[in-house]
């Protein structure tokens, strides 16, 4: 717990830093503009994929209000907020966003999302 | 104890900059585990073998069954399917992949010591190669008398997956059935 906070405290200075960060290689590889209300829109949409037999959307786990807990819908472990205004160590880790976004775009939309989809996405989370 | 937390996170904090109380602290509390782990080891059921990256990539779903649940062959194949992992996309860079499968394979049920380790592994046939835990014959026989009202009928509980959910000492590699207690049942002593 210590090892974790101490880390945590040494890494919350660069939430802004990182998502920045991200934003400009998703520029680079031709998105942007940017929208937050782009990201909000695709929170709150249903999928359904072929893969897929129920239909699936962002708060299936994360629930609509991203500074409250979520859970896992087969495991039940319960998703600590999204929302870095309650939960700092959101946002600070680059690679962790892009592991969750490869894997949570497959299972919610049943594709990659693109660059421009995960930066509105960013934003929106950003802003909660 | 959480005083002593206190403190030293404080500590930490003054001097985060440094780096180097950091590192004491993190020497600190590996001594603790070691000694945790030195201690109660003959009482464990399955070896409680902690990995960062294990416990970061799929703890953060689901419980971290230890590796001495299944045997290697199980966990190679797991391990080699997780962008569809049952029904979940699991992916993880080759790098973590690597890793946390070297991990799992020299913990894994057919080279442990553990008692339960040894029981679920000889409840294998050699071609058997189960995906999950609660697939084997071993498991199966111990579960089989709880009602499935009490299981996947209780929103606690969900599945027999969700081992913590019962098994108060779990995380520490214990499943001593008199520890058991089923959320809105009780105990379960059978």
């Amino acid at each position: 717990m210590v090892i974790t906070t101490t880390l945590l405290l040494a890494q919350t200075a660069s939430a802004g830093t990182t998502v920045d960060t991200l934003l400009d290689t998703y520029r680079a590889a031709g998105a942007g503009p940017f929208q937050a209300e782009a990201g909000q829109r695709m929170w709150g949409e249903t999928y359904r994929s072929n893969s897929a037999p129920t239909e699936r959307s962002c708060k299936t786990c994360h629930t609509n209000n991203l500074t409250a807990s979520g859970q896992h819908s087969k495991t039940l472990k319960p998703i600590k907020p999204l929302a870095p205004s309650v939960n700092a160590e959101r946002l600070t880790n680059s690679k962790r966003i892009e592991k969750w976004f490869t894997r949570n775009c497959k299972w919610t939309i049943g594709r990659e999302c693109s660059p421009q989809e995960k930066g509105d996405f960013l934003l929106y989370i950003q802003n909660q | 104890m959480m005083n002593i937390y206190r403190k030293l996170l404080a500590l930490a904090v003054v001097t985060a900059g440094t780096g180097l109380l950091l590192s004491v602290t993190v020497y600190g509390d590996n001594d603790r585990e070691e000694k945790d782990t030195w201690l109660s080891q003959s009482r464990l059921d399955v070896a409680s073998v902690k990995n960062s990256a294990y416990q970061a990539e799929c703890g953060s779903c689901h419980f971290a069954y230890q590796p001495g649940w299944l045997p290697e062959r199980s966990w190679r194949k797991l391990m080699g399917g997780l962008e569809n992992h049952f029904g979940d996309n699991a992916e993880l860079t080759a790098e973590d992949q690597g890793k946390i499968l070297d991990f799992l394979v020299s913990n894994a049920a057919d080279k442990s010591d553990f008692k339960r380790s040894k029981r679920i592994s000889g409840s294998l046939k050699q071609e058997d190669v189960p995906l999950r835990i609660t697939d084997t014959v071993y498991f199966k026989r111990k579960h089989h008398e709880i009602p499935a009202g009490y299981i996947q009928g209780n929103k606690m509980v969900g599945s027999l997956s969700n081992c913590a959910a019962c098994h108060t000492r779990a995380e520490s590699g214990s499943f001593n059935e008199h520890e058991v207690k089923i959320p809105g049942v009780g105990r379960w002593d059978d």
